[in-house]
């Protein structure tokens, strides 16, 4: 049986700070969830949380600092209305919207960390491989999103 | 290209979960690399010189590191890939331990996992450029904020090391609670003889500006280049003039809740908050005053000889720029009123907090030194002191342990023997912690020489019988119930966040923990840094601690915050916000979202408007990034092609 692959995208100031206490606290987690550290939540683009769905991931997971604690005062507002509007458009896509979540974890709450990959796990394990998106893949498409913009 | 891959095995951290040979081995396997192994300990001396030996040897151009978090050693491993020859940017590293090894028990998920990450790491270092890091200079003045003693150990550090410290204390008066104290431990040092001097120090120093009755309003720019704005409030007394004879307070008719006295006694509307207070200037408290709340009074304007008073006064803003911010916020006591019922919920006048207790025992209290009951004005003959009221205990949310308790109820329970020779105290505590110096011998010699009566076991009911309180508990240690009659009960109360502690966090971007205690960069390694850059923690705002360790941290902040703005230039980081001017549109969507006004608008020579990026005011945040609709705004280090590269790697 093939893999479930989970994505996580996760702010440097805080819940990749958390999975770090979460780590030196031993607390024991899933092993499907791969992090990729962004320097903020604002720096994620829903087009990226699109685009790993479209490459096949099972589920994606975005988390920063909490609303009012973001490290760079406001990115993570634009993160909540940019992810909120994404989380509503996904089955517009043929995507499950439950394979796809966005919170906040402080640096603090590395418990909560635990907690949240547990959940989140758990939740894809139940839904198991992901459909095909009813947007196709691109399997020719090299091209970067500034040259695929210029020519659009 | 050619791509060094180094797996670490941290000992056995990461090599007890992860394979780190099998890593090896597929990292071989990846594009473009040409080298890999595992090392026993890549950050110790050997470790570092076998990457700078490989790199050197075999012309490597990019490194990937799979180590622990890159929070931990990004910056020891940009510099030893520096020391190679090589772009400290063209290091990458891969978590394999507080994101992997730490985490899982079985070693083929965990091998497996580091794989895939390793994969990521390479595919986003491919993509990398060089890059070159800028100076800035840095403001040569420090902002200290809080008054107490760990603000006033940091400033005088600051300001002794030659730079210029604002120093802004909310209060009336510098001191915090220490000033508060009657005595201290272990030594019985008389807490107000020991700050004094070093408030009176701290008001003349010429390179200390300070600022009373003032509050942070909001914070702006990074490490090196702060622009606060200090809300300077409206005490309706001109400092300058008021020579502090305190005539306006003895005259006052509107009284007014004494808070430095923890409600022991009242005060005044106008008052001066105790006899050696710094400066020694009055502050009305509109809210209790008749001037204010009745529209009519003006007793102290005309009783004041300085013509010091001036109900006009406003609020203002005054705003500065610093270099470095040290936050020494303290905090208060736990409010135990509505969590213990069962003690009488405030009920009781003769349940005292332990604060309550320290201005009773003072000389320049409001009792005068004289240990009073407060519901009769008796001397108590029984005194009976609960230890960890709001700190041990899960049942009202506050586990953690105040630090201070359990020597400071001793310290009292001294104090107590001393002021009425013919008293019993009685301890009852969970555990005694005493772990500083000369600590454990002095909580000895409290029931040793003093007579003090310790019960190990918690208090579970305080009911009054006859004028006097039973206090029914159990000692653990001879396995019973044990009831007590006491004339007076002392409730060794926790610590809680200084108010409004996370309001300030959220203004300086500080984290904060489920307490508003703000959190340090690193438990271990970083105890005075803040995960912002440029502003550090000193005292109890950090977390419960007793003098000793609120000042040793002061003055370590303050050796950091020296060693910052002395320097007098910063490197910034590189990873910033670049445009690609020939394909932008000019639409400046980045300039409406960006938080730090880093956009600027360029003029190209064909006459078009453009978007241009001030290096020296973008942080890195890449709001901008995701906002620009041509994509062509985009954050050095986080580009969307590495971001792309490392998604589509894992999902290949």
């Amino acid at each position: 049986m093939a893999e479930l692959k989970l994505i996580g995208f996760l702010c440097n100031w805080c819940s990749y700070a958390g999975a770090d206490m979460a780590g030196t606290a031993r607390l024991k987690q899933p092993g499907e969830l791969r992090i990729i550290r962004m320097p903020c939540t604002g720096r994620v683009d829903p087009l990226l949380v699109l685009k790993a769905f479209q490459e096949g991931a099972d589920g994606v997971l975005v988390s920063g600092c909490h609303p009012g604690d973001c490290h760079y005062n406001e990115g993570n507002y634009y993160a909540r209305r940019r992810l909120e509007l994404l989380a509503r458009m996904l089955p517009a896509f043929g995507i499950e919207p439950e394979r796809f979540e966005y919170t906040w974890v402080s640096a603090s709450e590395g418990a909560r960390w635990a907690q949240v990959v547990d959940d989140f796990t758990t939740r894809i394990r139940m839904l198991g491989i992901g459909d095909e998106p009813t947007v196709a893949k691109q399997p020719d498409d090299q091209r970067t999103g500034e040259e695929r913009a210029v020519n659009e | 290209m050619r791509v060094g891959v180094f797996v670490c095995q941290c000992g056995t951290n990461i090599a007890a979960t992860v394979d780190t040979e099998k890593v090896v081995s597929a990292a071989l396997a990846m594009r473009d690399v040409q080298h890999a192994e595992t090392i026993q300990y890549t950050c110790s001396d050997p470790g570092q010189r076998a990457i700078v030996d490989a790199v050197q040897k075999k012309g490597l151009t990019r490194v990937v590191i799979a180590a622990c978090s890159p929070r931990m050693h990004e910056t020891t491993f940009r510099r030893t890939v520096t020391r190679a020859g090589m772009n400290p940017y063209m290091m990458e590293m891969v978590n394999i331990r507080e994101h992997c090894s730490w985490i899982h028990s079985d070693i083929d998920t965990a091998t497996d996992k580091a794989i895939d990450l390793m994969r990521m790491g390479v595919a986003r270092v491919r993509g990398q450029a060089p890059l070159n890091s800028t100076t800035v200079p840095v403001t040569r003045r420090v902002l200290v904020i809080g008054g107490g003693v760990a603000g006033i150990q940091a400033a005088l550090d600051i300001a002794d090391a030659g730079l210029p410290v604002t120093l802004v204390e909310r209060g009336p008066s510098i001191g915090g609670n220490m000033a508060r104290l009657d005595k201290t431990f272990p030594t019985l040092d008389c807490s107000s003889c020991i700050l004094t001097p070093r408030m009176v120090e701290a008001n003349q120093h010429e390179d200390i500006d300070l600022m009373v009755n003032s509050e942070v309003d909001s914070v702006r720019g990074y490490i090196g280049n702060f622009e606060v704005d200090i809300r300077r409030k409206a005490t309706c007394v001109d400092e300058d003039k008021c020579t502090g004879c305190m005539i306006c307070q003895e005259k006052c008719p509107g009284k007014a809740p004494d808070e430095f006295n923890a409600g022991v006694g009242e005060s005044k509307a106008i008052s001066i908050p105790f006899p050696q207070a710094v400066p020694m200037v009055a502050a009305i408290r509109k809210e209790h005053c008749r001037q204010f709340i009745k529209g009519k009074c003006g007793v102290c304007e005309k009783v004041c000889p300085a013509d010091a008073i001036d109900y006009e006064q406003e609020d203002t803003i005054v705003t500065e720029k610093f270099g470095a911010i040290v936050v020494a916020t303290g905090y208060q006591t736990y409010d135990w009123r509505e969590a213990y019922p069962d003690y009488g919920g405030g009920q009781y006048p003769d349940v005292i907090t332990s604060l309550q207790y320290e201005r009773m025992l003072s000389a320049s209290g409001p009792t005068g030194g004289h240990v009073k009951r407060p519901s009769d004005g008796e001397e108590p003959k029984q005194v009976v002191f609960i230890s960890c009221v709001g700190s041990r205990d899960e049942s009202v949310s506050r586990p953690l342990c105040c630090s201070v308790g359990c020597m400071y109820t001793a310290k009292q329970a001294i104090l107590t023997k001393e002021h009425i020779p013919d008293s019993q105290s009685y301890v009852f505590y969970i555990d005694i912690r005493a772990g500083g110096k000369g600590y454990e011998e002095f909580t000895r010699r409290a029931q040793r020489e003093f007579g003090a009566i310790y019960l190990r076991g918690r208090v579970g009911k305080i009911y009054p019988s006859g004028g006097k309180l039973i206090v029914m508990g159990t000692d653990t240690l001879s396995g019973g119930p044990v009831e007590v009659e006491a004339d007076l009960v002392v409730l060794a109360t926790g610590f809680d966040s200084a108010p409004g502690a996370a309001k300030l966090a959220q203004k300086l971007n500080v984290s904060y923990d489920q307490y508003g205690f703000f959190s340090e960069s690193h438990p271990k390694l970083r105890p005075v840094e803040t995960t912002t850059g440029g502003i550090y923690l000193a005292g109890a705002c950090q977390g419960p601690k007793d003098i000793p360790d609120s000042v040793a941290q002061a003055s370590a902040a303050a050796a950091k915050v020296i060693g910052l703005v002395s320097r007098g230039e910063l490197e910034t980081s590189p990873m910033v916000a670049e445009v690609n001017q020939a394909r932008c549109t000019g639409c400046f969507k980045c300039r409406d979202v960006c938080p730090y006004s880093a956009i600027e608008a360029v003029a190209l020579r064909d006459g078009r408007e453009v978007a241009g990026v001030i290096d020296s005011l973008c942080q890195g945040c890449g709001v901008c990034n995701v906002a620009c609709p041509p994509a062509v705004i985009s954050l050095k280090g986080y580009t969307d092609n590495q971001l792309i590269a490392e998604t589509l790697e894992l999902l290949r």
